[in-house]
């Protein structure tokens, strides 16, 4: 019974993890990396839900009764390459930021905001 | 990966995490590999473990190499992870055992779609049929949603400001243009066979793994390959700008014109039935044009995505730094 959920507590300690590197980390890419790794353990989540024992990848062929479940493999294939899209667009507002302020720590461009 | 995770905490070299991250993309897609997600692992181990290092990297090259030794108190924020961390576990209790085949999210709609997409849809591939038929507009949105990306970062990034003083910018790929010339060779070889493996997951996307989005991403791969050896100059002769901010737009276009079609002919937006007379040769028409689309989309995308990058001025000495 306890072993069963295991799936669930690696996604959970990913999650966490890349939770603490948002919330503790002053550096801007250190964040995306960890936000990065957050939305990682999501699709592990899901996919990880789609698994079925003894099932096998969902493309059809002959003499295969048990497929694994499609739908959250879908969700997931578009997640990711929307995830690197809007990754991407966060990098760009780093590297604006970069240049605007001349660094990526969020404490000193709080310093240079409240020196205005 | 848990402790390749930790690892990324503890560095603060950023390239040193980057290369972790790219390590831990390439890990996670192994696993969506046991998990029997072969679509879903494909495009990890081009996305996750490919373009976002490459991403990553070039953003690094043009701000700053090294974390600041942060002054923040981790207590609080170590603390407030573990209660979450353990309400979460603590909820996973209620959760379906794992691999259990009559789990809730395997006794709806699912279930429908592994015994008729054949008799409807007539690919094998499952994940494709739902992707671009089922569940189109969905679909839909979510090309639309990565263009509107393309177009965030060309307005924030694009370097054409009007000026008409552009000179050789500096790029981080200089010296690699002059030192490597096996590298240079070796990618001249490679460099067709990743295009044409692009085209291959595209239109096979239907029989095996792949389809648009995974095409893409290895299309753009290659052209970006492409740019990193002959340098930026080069890649934006073979390859304009316009042109390949034109092909996203088409992409996008042309899956929502498809939609329309099916319109006029009387059915519902992207009902790929009434496309054709034969309500199964409609859908592989209709599936075969759409991912047509996103793959378009995507590829360009993502070659904007590295041009503007690439193209913006970064601090000197970081670039010189990557070089040596």
């Amino acid at each position: 019974m306890l072993i069963g959920h295991y799936n669930y507590w690696v996604v959970v300690a990913l999650m966490m993890l890349g939770f603490y590197i948002i919330i503790a980390h002053g550096n801007l890419i250190k964040k995306l990396v960890g936000l990065t790794i957050f939305q990682t353990s999501v699709f592990i989540f899901y996919i990880s839900v789609a698994k079925v024992d003894g099932g096998s990848a969902p493309i059809l062929a002959d003499g295969i009764t048990q497929y694994s479940n499609p739908l959250p493999h879908v969700l997931i294939l578009t997640a990711i390459v929307v995830g690197i899209a809007t990754t991407a667009l966060g990098l760009a507002i780093i590297v604006r930021i970069n240049e605007a302020y001349d660094s990526i720590e969020e404490e000193f461009i709080q310093q240079q905001d409240n020196l205005s | 990966m848990v402790g390749v995770v930790v690892a990324i905490i503890w560095m603060k070299d950023l390239i040193a995490v980057v290369m972790l991250l790219g390590i831990y993309g390439l890990l996670t897609a192994s696993f969506f590999m046991a998990m029997d997600a072969v679509d879903v692992a494909f495009t990890e181990a081009s996305v996750g473990a490919g373009i976002s290092t490459l991403l990553l990297l070039v953003a690094i090259a043009k701000t700053k190499r090294k974390e600041h030794p942060s002054r923040h108190k981790p207590l609080l924020a170590l603390l407030v992870v573990v209660i979450t961390g353990g309400l979460l576990i603590y909820g996973t209790y209620d959760m379906p055992i794992f691999g259990m085949a009559d789990a809730p999210a395997h006794t709806h709609v699912a279930q429908r779609y592994i015994e008729d997409s054949y008799d409807e849809i007539g690919i094998p591939n499952i994940v494709t049929s739902v992707l671009s038929s089922y569940r189109g507009f969905d679909t839909f949105g979510e090309v639309v949603v990565i263009f509107t990306a393309g177009l965030g970062i060309i307005g924030l990034l694009s370097t054409v400001n009007g000026t008409g003083t552009r000179k050789k910018l500096p790029t981080i790929n200089d010296s690699i243009e002059d030192q490597h010339i096996v590298l240079r060779i070796v990618g001249k070889i490679l460099i067709p066979f990743i295009l044409l493996f692009a085209l291959y997951v595209q239109f096979h996307g239907e029989y095996g793994p792949g389809g648009g989005f995974q095409a893409g991403v290895i299309f753009g791969a290659g052209i970006i390959l492409y740019a990193m050896l002959f340098g930026m100059d080069i890649a934006r002769r073979v390859i304009s700008q316009s042109l390949i901010q034109l092909i996203a737009a088409f992409g996008v276009l042309l899956y929502g014109a498809v939609g329309v079609v099916s319109f006029l002919n009387g059915g519902t937006f992207l009902d790929y039935n009434v496309l054709l007379e034969n309500p199964v040769a409609g859908q592989h028409l209709g599936i075969l044009l759409i991912e047509l689309g996103v793959g378009m989309t995507v590829a360009s995308v993502i070659i904007i995505i590295f041009f503007n990058f690439a193209g913006r001025k970064g601090p000197q000495q970081i670039s010189d730094d990557l070089g040596a």
